[in-house]
């Protein structure tokens, strides 16, 4: 079969490969019908993820129609259209009783080296690093899915692919960004990125009912997107991030920040920017936190901070005594799929939001490395890519 | 603005960013090697004995070169690294062996990347003056079934709040709104 395959910084090849097969009895195979590449992607592509091997299958934002399925398997059968959420869940251990699916116990099958390099381990992913796994991805014509009887999302109505496709990922991201916040409807919601999870982090806030949103970013075209879905927007190149929050806000600041950014802020936005990428240059640190930090001084007092985008190792200069002296709350995390799909999926059913609104460019399969360019240098007004295999 | 000549103008708004950021950044390098290596230095430019000078422009360097990489609008800083550019090439043309071949190749390079700086300059200014190309219009993509005023808190009368993620009563709104309709 034909897939997308990592083989380095910035060298992504559409490969023959081959065909997946069942390991499990609880596996499933799915033939993908739409796939999309994500923020978290380019991590991959620039090569600030540890832990990924040349070869590695890329994707996790995946859905298609199940071709066969394992002996254990009685949920699924085949033929079902499903939407494959990112993370990977067993549905039995502790923590997914609980709900926080992105910390599975049991579906990392790298658990040893993820313990060495948090602690302890998370959930397996499509698609990424060996830290999570090592599961091939979704960037493909077929995925085999670990323990596909818990979270896949059947979908039975007739809505297009463009239109629950971010059920597995973007969508939720974004929504479970914005409750993590508990938005009031006195809150101001200021929401760094308005890429594809920035752009969803804006609508739900909008839905949760939040007194006004925010969205701070440089792309014309993202802060469009954002201002049509309810947000105010700060352009960060043309004006002071933090003099127009205050400004927005009565002096007093947001009351809940969310990072859409994660660890590749652009890197001569600012001057923290600038040394982090000079430290990134030499091994001293991994990411570019200079979000986290404009949060911290500019939230509210007794605030709260939420961050969907991804960080993946150690970061520098971070302001802790404004955090701790603040009394901000830090909520954080991949997020936990399946606990708001069906939610979200009733939604979508309702019309109360319609996802596809996010989709600008759509290819096929063959055309990914290119259209991974495309998307991280921002060029033609991109900011989601649909792949069909 | 068509599609087309949107791309065309933004590409080439990316283009002078990308030209800018190449010249802080060699700013920066040339800078850095002034200042740890002057000795070096004023011996290829033919300077030596201004070794403190050359250092002292290694930092000027350094300076503009951060700003041009840091600042929202690098059209003034790299005004500066012109003005620069010519205070270098009256230097060097001064120095002592100014009239040996290598020195006139090097106030050719010095020459040749003011020119660049100029330009660069130049173009950021017009950016500046003309303000940034319309961005491709998204407005028609709302997401959401009715104006985002129309939609504000629709999701609220049916959405349960995980307790694991609800705000602590003390850090909650003052005085109480009504948190749920």
């Amino acid at each position: 079969m034909k897939a997308l395959c990592w083989h380095g910084k910035k060298d992504v090849r559409c490969d023959t490969v081959p065909d997946p097969r069942i390991e499990d009895p609880r596996d499933a195979i799915v033939k993908v019908t739409s796939c999309a590449i994500c923020g978290s992607d380019l991590h991959l592509y620039d090569g600030f993820m540890m832990g990924m091997e040349s070869g590695d299958i890329l994707g996790h934002e995946f859905m298609g129609e199940v071709v066969e399925v394992g002996a254990a398997d009685h949920r699924l059968k085949v033929g079902d259209r499903v939407v494959v959420p990112f993370t990977i869940c067993c549905g039995e251990c502790e923590q997914c009783c609980r709900g926080n699916f992105s910390v599975c116990e049991r579906s990392n099958r790298n658990k040893a080296l993820a313990d060495k390099t948090f602690g302890h381990s998370t959930a397996g992913l499509f698609g990424y690093t060996h830290l999570t796994g090592g599961y091939a991805g979704g960037q493909a014509e077929y995925v085999r899915v670990p323990y596909a009887d818990v979270a896949p999302v059947k979908i039975t109505s007739g809505l297009s692919d463009d239109q629950v496709l971010f059920l597995g990922d973007i969508l939720p991201t974004g929504w479970q960004a914005a409750v993590q916040c508990d938005i009031q409807p006195t809150d101001t919601v200021a929401i760094w990125g308005a890429g594809p999870v920035g752009q969803f982090a804006v609508r739900s806030a909008v839905l949760l009912g939040a007194k006004q949103v925010i969205a701070i970013d440089r792309v014309p075209e993202r802060l469009g997107m954002a201002q049509a879905g309810g947000a105010t927007t700060i352009n960060c190149e043309d004006e002071s991030v933090v003099e127009r929050l205050n400004e927005l806000t009565g002096g007093k600041g947001p009351e809940k920040c969310i990072d859409a950014v994660g660890m590749e802020a652009h890197a001569t936005q600012s001057l923290d920017s600038l040394y982090d990428r000079a430290k990134q240059a030499i091994m001293l640190e991994t990411d570019r936190p200079h979000v986290l930090r404009e949060m911290i001084y500019v939230c509210r007092p007794a605030g709260t901070l939420s961050v969907p985008g991804v960080y993946g190792g150690l970061i520098d200069k971070l302001p802790f005594g404004a955090l701790m002296n603040k009394g901000l709350t830090l909520r954080t995390g991949q997020t936990h799929v399946n606990r708001w799909t069906s939610d979200l999926l009733r939604r979508i059913e309702e019309g109360q939001i319609d996802p596809a609104f996010v989709v600008t460019h759509v290819a096929a399969l063959e055309d990914g490395p290119e259209m991974y360019k495309t998307f991280r240098d921002k060029k033609d007004g991109c900011i989601k890519v649909v792949l069909k295999p | 603005m068509s599609a087309t000549a949107f791309t065309r103008t933004a590409t080439r708004h990316r283009r002078t960013r990308a030209a800018a950021r190449g010249l802080g950044w060699f700013s920066i390098g040339l800078g850095v090697a002034q200042v740890l290596m002057p000795r070096l230095v004023a011996g290829v430019t033919g300077m030596r004995g201004s070794e403190r000078f050359v250092r002292a422009c290694g930092v000027r360097e350094i300076v503009t070169g951060i700003g041009i990489l840091a600042a929202r609008r690098p059209g003034p800083w790299m005004w500066v690294r012109v003005a620069g550019d010519a205070f270098d090439f009256a230097a060097l043309g001064n120095a002592r062996n100014a009239r040996r071949p290598a020195s006139r190749a090097l106030l050719a390079g010095v020459a040749a990347v003011a020119a660049l700086d100029a330009g660069c300059a130049n173009a950021l200014d017009r950016i500046e003056r003309r303000g940034r190309p319309p961005a491709r219009d998204y407005h028609d993509r709302r997401g959401l079934p009715l104006p985002p005023v129309a939609m504000r808190g629709a999701a609220r009368k049916d959405f349960e709040m995980p307790p694991d993620m609800a705000t602590p009563a003390l850090l909650a709104p003052w005085p109480p709104v009504a948190l749920r309709p």
